[in-house]
């Protein structure tokens, strides 16, 4: 039982510094008028070719938020007020910026560029029609005309990858199991062999056997045929072993953008080393832990300052005013491409060194600059 | 029927006897449009609770271990097994005995979000807990106690939380009215069912933390619900585990969770996220699915999965095994005349 891929992998090869989706200052609002609640507010984030890019955070974040607005998806009353999200093939260097696309261009990006997995895969299949039907609608959709008998046997070799057998073809959705179910959701997402995945808490409902066995299809598949996946859970620790790169979310900013390493050894952020402390381990040493006081924002009313601030413990005066954006950390010379949103890392505001607990050095390099 | 005195000097007091206890309680649920089919949910199942001690109950959803705590909430009427509260066999649905009941036994749900009313402030919700289970009570006694709840809970002050009405407070702030509403009944042993898996993962250690310090200051006997073994680890002092609507696997949660004995419950340690466990992880491949438990395998019910199966596995369904101190497992390999067999499965380990 392991992950397809190596677990310790290349923090920077050169294939994996093209990217594929730039999401710049998107900012999403739900609601119209003077009450509307800011949702996402300016998040920068960039997904690589070849990447699996975690999105972690709290119910309430705006992870899921940010996944429906880069691909369009996100139903009335959110509205994208700002920002782009730039695709850039990196198979054929086609593209352009998916906010400003007419509605036909979208149509034919979708499925085709980026493709997406829903929640709950119970909810995101259509309860009256075989799962089949549902497969090859899609193909169609995307391929010439009269290719019906092409799409049946493309939809069998689908259903053959994620380890379903062809024959269930003709099944509808309420005869399969939940994790059946969620291996149709990602056929369906790789059926045009999409360069970008998004996956939305596809592990979340089912149970933590038939997880390991979906993100094991999972990775074996990105290895096979090369997309890139941004994959979005409240779980860290399932995030810690997948990923190449976490982007940790609160209160609809990104914190904290790092290696997967980097996350779980060294955090810079106070949320991100609140939120490791969350997780019981389940090996090593039995510790007490004690998890982030007070409750995850009410986005209706969003503290002032660093939307952190109520629950931090290393926060100080300066917090309650200045919102800190993500840049770099105090210790830029040596990690630069990481960031993080925190006002101890700007030399300028912080009261002194940062605290220990977010100063944590890599092994060999000397501790607190 | 009892009268309540001789209960009282019937029932067994002794400091280390269970509490609450189970003996072969199970539960099949009929099979619509069919008189012979049922849905084995429970399957004799020997739970026993101990004062001031944790007991967690894993397993996969479908696998019985909601079934098990409505059971013994007696919710749900059982097939066959007697449920024993200090030593005293209840059966309690309804009326004054259920009432008695459950002033010992106190239920926490998972989802705060259905399990209080909306319609209702926190003052009436715990309002009623305190009115029923302390009927004698007057005013100012009632609000001392409505406060004294609010305050074991951590919603400090109460009169900031009195007024409130469920949705305006955060998901773990739901959670602790339904502990406190559990505690109005100042009972014996709490029935946590999946307590925080519905809650942020910010605040999940937060809850789990209050739990443990009010079954020290009240001396609780605590089942806990979970699916999440990293948590009973964490949490629970022993830790049983459940496969198809039995126990397969039981034992001090450091033993069970360190040196699972059980396949079952060493793929489910395999299986749980574990970022300090990235190199060496086990290479056997977790195949299958959860049995049918309409028609569950004969034998051993994880034989279709187990990769060590062994021909009697597919007939006999294996006893408990006695497997260390305190630890013991329903599985085959640990029946004495198959040391081969286990030395064969696990290499010198065991």
């Amino acid at each position: 039982m392991t992950l397809a891929s190596p677990t310790i992998r290349p923090v920077a090869s050169a294939s994996e510094r093209t990217p594929v989706l730039q999401i710049r200052n998107l900012s999403v609002d739900y609601g119209y008028d003077d009450n509307a609640v800011h949702a996402l507010q300016n998040v920068s984030l960039t997904l690589h070719a070849g990447e699996v890019l975690g999105l972690a955070g709290e119910s309430g974040s705006g992870k899921s938020t940010l996944a429906y607005a880069a691909t369009r998806l996100l139903p009335p009353p959110g509205v994208i007020t700002g920002g782009e999200v730039l695709f850039t093939s990196s198979r054929d260097g086609h593209g352009g910026d998916l906010l400003r696309m007419s509605d036909a261009q979208l149509r034919a990006q979708r499925w085709r560029d980026t493709a997406i997995v829903f929640q709950g895969a119970m909810n995101s299949l259509n309860p009256v029609y075989t799962i089949g039907k549902q497969l090859i609608d899609g193909i169609t959709a995307h391929s010439p005309r009269g290719q019906k008998e092409a799409a049946k046997r493309r939809a069998m070799e689908l259903l053959d990858m994620v380890g379903i057998p062809k024959d269930r073809l003709s099944s509808y959705p309420h005869q399969l199991s939940g994790g059946m179910r969620q291996r149709v959701m990602i056929a369906m997402a790789l059926a045009l062999e999409p360069e970008v995945v998004i996956m939305d808490e596809p592990t979340t409902a089912l149970d933590v056997v038939m997880q390991r066995q979906i993100v094991e299809q999972i990775m074996s598949l990105k290895n096979e045929l090369g997309f890139s996946v941004i994959f979005i859970t409240h779980d860290v620790s399932l995030l810690l072993e997948l990923a190449d790169r976490i982007a940790i979310m609160y209160g609809g900013n990104i914190v904290e953008d790092a290696s997967a390493r980097e996350v779980y050894r060294e955090p810079r952020h106070p949320y991100t080393a609140g939120l490791l402390h969350s997780f019981p381990p389940l090996h090593g040493p039995r510790r007490e832990l004690r998890g982030i006081p007070g409750s995850p924002p009410d986005l209706m009313h969003l503290p002032t300052g660093c939307n952190f601030h109520p629950r931090c413990p290393f926060a100080f005066d300066a917090c309650t005013t200045i919102d800190p954006v993500l840049g770099p950390t105090r210790f830029e010379a040596e990690e630069p491409h990481r960031s993080v949103a925190c006002l101890l890392h700007d030399p300028a505001a912080a009261p002194g060194p940062v605290p220990v607990e977010l100063g944590v050095r890599p092994p060999g390099v000397s501790p607190l600059s | 029927m009892p009268t309540p005195h001789e209960e009282v000097t019937k029932s067994d007091t002794r400091l280390d006897a269970p509490v609450l206890e189970t003996i072969g309680l199970t539960k099949h649920f009929p099979v619509h449009g069919s008189r012979t089919r049922a849905v084995h949910a429970v399957d004799g199942i020997d739970i026993q609770l101990l004062r001031g001690k944790v007991a967690a109950l894993v397993g996969e959803s479908g696998s019985g271990k909601s079934t098990v705590a409505r059971l013994i909430a007696q919710l749900l009427n059982s097939t066959s097994g007697v449920i024993k509260l200090d030593g005293m066999p209840v059966k309690a649905h309804a009326g004054r005995k259920f009432r008695r009941y459950v002033r010992n036994v106190q239920m926490i749900l998972q989802d705060p979000f259905a399990s209080l009313n909306p319609i209702h402030t926190v003052r009436y919700v715990l309002g009623r807990s305190i009115r029923i289970h302390h009927p004698k009570a007057r005013k100012a006694e009632r609000d001392e106690l409505l406060k004294g709840l609010l305050t074991q809970v951590d919603l400090v002050p109460p009169e900031r939380y009195l007024d409130k009405f469920p949705h305006e407070l955060s998901g773990g702030q739901r959670q602790r009215v339904a502990i406190a509403r559990a505690l109005g009944a100042t009972p014996k042993v709490l029935l946590a069912d999946e307590p925080v898996s519905m809650l942020d993962v910010s605040i999940r250690i937060g809850v789990l933390n209050l739990l443990q310090n009010l079954k020290l200051k009240f001396d609780l006997a605590i089942l806990y619900i979970t699916h999440d073994i990293a948590s009973a680890r964490y949490f629970a002092d022993t830790t049983m585990v459940m496969y198809a609507g039995q126990i397969i696997e039981r034992g001090p949660s450091e033993r069970v969770t360190q040196n699972p004995a059980h396949p079952y419950t060493q793929l489910l340690i395999a299986s749980a996220p574990d970022p300090d466990q990235l190199t060496g992880r086990d290479e056997r491949p977790a195949k299958g699915e959860p049995p049918s438990l309409i028609t569950p395998p004969p034998g051993c019910r994880f034989n279709p999965r187990c990769p060590f199966a062994m021909e009697r596995c597919l007939s006999q369904q294996p006893p408990v095994f006695q497997v260390g101190d305190d630890q013991e497992a329903a599985c085959w390999l640990y029946a004495d005349d198959a040391s081969v067999d286990r030395e064969a499965a696990f290499g010198a380990r065991a």
